[in-house]
């Protein structure tokens, strides 16, 4: 009695999970725009679980003073600066659209731990977009959660889920239903071709496997296969994703360089882990005159924290750039609109073609720099488990 | 010397960065830009000799040089960084 999965079934349930996340982005539209026209705010702080903590909420608020740190200032000077640094930055809210008190954001929780309060789970719409301190926390100008009070001076962990870990959560949920669903219609149709987006995606493994790790790591190249393809395509995807405007799409996740900081620990890590005796031998010991090793050595214990450095430096001023480049182009329109209204929008078709041919360049360096942090990993990796021969 | 004036002066706009390091961050980040073009402006060059003199090996040429341009890229990130931190920071 076979037990197999049918294509079909595999079918059928892809498609319902991918109905049920329609409907759920659409609850959640739906939801923000019927209390679009509200101006009220409403108070939601608890302790429960951080699943719960996602609620949307208008920002629709009748107080006079204003956001200093808006990019449309009241008096209707557009501050391109503060704009591109808000688009940039990580935040403790996702902002979606709208300015000032017609801004519609997705307040995300808050998760701090002090050692005299202990963990602290709340919603991000407690801070009022800076103008409110609460638990003796407040927002500082950066976005950053800081004492209330300036005199203590314990340190504030901060675990919150932030946009950007929500981005990444989004493009991690995105990469396993790839792979887990490729690998599961691979073992169901064994000898037959791939179908829809597999299509794509195995020539992308195939080329990272035969092009990359083979060549460069040699025997041992599948025992670090999983570790290259994840980050190629978590690269990839935070990349892609990051140029995506619309929501789910839009933060900038590479961009930050915390997240690539942790990736390049990861290189870090995996090479000097797996360094064999060769490899330290090449750092401590190398095939030079004696008289050398008082320049060699320095160098090459500064290249074993460097080479990873170096990765994490190229991958987020790559992709930061490029988000600085597009908005900036967008941002022409407004500096524009501001003199002028008429000028504002003669300059929009030339910025919007501008914007256009610059992500052409994006969706390239997207894949380029994914490309390349995973070739140089794979030439580490290489590196430190290289066999001896003369 | 009164250009050099002038010019310090335009710089001078915001007192917390000082008057040197934005003319510094913006003269770093122009310098930058000349470095990469020159690097990359080489790679390109002869790669076009090298398809020249051999048509038939263009994907390898360029899929190399694309590799290339992009690792000359991330030293010359790395100096763009430097000036995006002396301004902001």
């Amino acid at each position: 009695m076979k037990t197999e999965i049918t294509d079909n079934q595999i079918l059928n349930r892809d498609m319902a999970i991918i109905k049920k996340l329609i409907l759920v982005v659409f609850c959640v539209f739906y939801s923000i725009s019927s209390n679009a026209n509200q101006g009220n705010h409403h108070d939601q702080s608890s302790n429960a679980s951080i699943e719960e903590q996602e609620s949307v909420e208008i920002n629709g608020q009748k107080e006079q003073k204003h956001n200093e740190n808006e990019a449309h200032k009241p008096s209707g000077k557009f501050a391109p600066g503060k704009m591109i640094t808000e688009h940039i930055a990580d935040a403790h809210d996702w902002h979606l659209w709208g300015e000032g008190d017609g801004a519609v954001s997705i307040p995300l929780p808050v998760i701090t731990y002090t050692k005299s309060q202990g963990f602290n789970v709340f919603s991000s719409s407690q801070f009022h977009h800076g103008h409110a301190s609460y638990l003796g926390f407040k927002l500082n100008e950066g976005g950053h959660i800081v004492w209330d009070n300036s005199e203590i001076t314990e340190k504030i962990y901060d675990l919150s889920i932030t946009k950007n870990v929500l981005a990444m959560f989004f493009a991690v949920l995105t990469l396993c239903m790839l792979v887990i669903g490729m690998a599961r219609s691979y073992s169901n149709r064994k000898g037959k071709a791939p179908k829809g987006i597999h299509n794509l995606i195995e020539p992308l493994i195939l080329f990272i496997r035969d092009d990359m790790a083979i060549p460069l790591i040699g025997k041992k190249a599948d025992k670090f296969l999983p570790l290259l393809l994840s980050i190629f395509f978590f690269i990839f995807i935070n990349n892609l994703f990051g140029l995506i405007p619309i929501f789910p799409g839009g933060a900038n996740v590479t961009g930050n360089i915390s997240i690539t900081l942790v990736l390049a620990l990861v290189v870090f890590i995996t090479v000097n882990l797996n360094g064999n005796k060769y490899y330290w031998k090449h750092i401590f010991m190398p095939d030079v005159p004696v008289w050398m090793y008082i320049i060699i050595i320095p160098i090459e214990i500064l290249g074993v924290v460097l080479k990873p450095f170096v990765l994490m430096l190229r991958l987020f001023a790559n992709i930061t750039a490029g988000h600085i480049i597009i908005l900036g182009f967008f941002s022409l329109i407004f500096i524009f609109g501001a003199m002028d209204a008429k000028i504002g929008y003669m300059v929009s078709p030339l910025s919007v073609a501008f914007t256009v041919f610059m992500s052409m360049l994006e969706l390239l360096v997207a894949f380029l720099q994914a490309f390349v942090f995973t070739l140089l990993t794979g030439v580490y990796i290489g590196m430190a488990v290289e066999e001896h021969h003369h | 010397m009164s250009l050099m004036n002038t010019l310090l002066q335009a710089a001078d706009a915001n007192a917390l960065a000082g008057m040197y390091s934005k003319m510094g961050a913006a003269l770093g980040a122009g310098l930058a830009a000349i470095g990469a073009g020159m690097g990359i402006g080489r790679i390109g060059g002869s790669a076009m000799e090298s398809i020249a003199r051999q048509p038939e090996s263009v994907g390898d040429i360029r899929a190399n040089m694309i590799v290339a341009a992009a690792l000359i890229e991330g030293a010359v990130f790395f100096a763009i960084v430097v000036c995006l931190l002396i301004l902001f920071i």
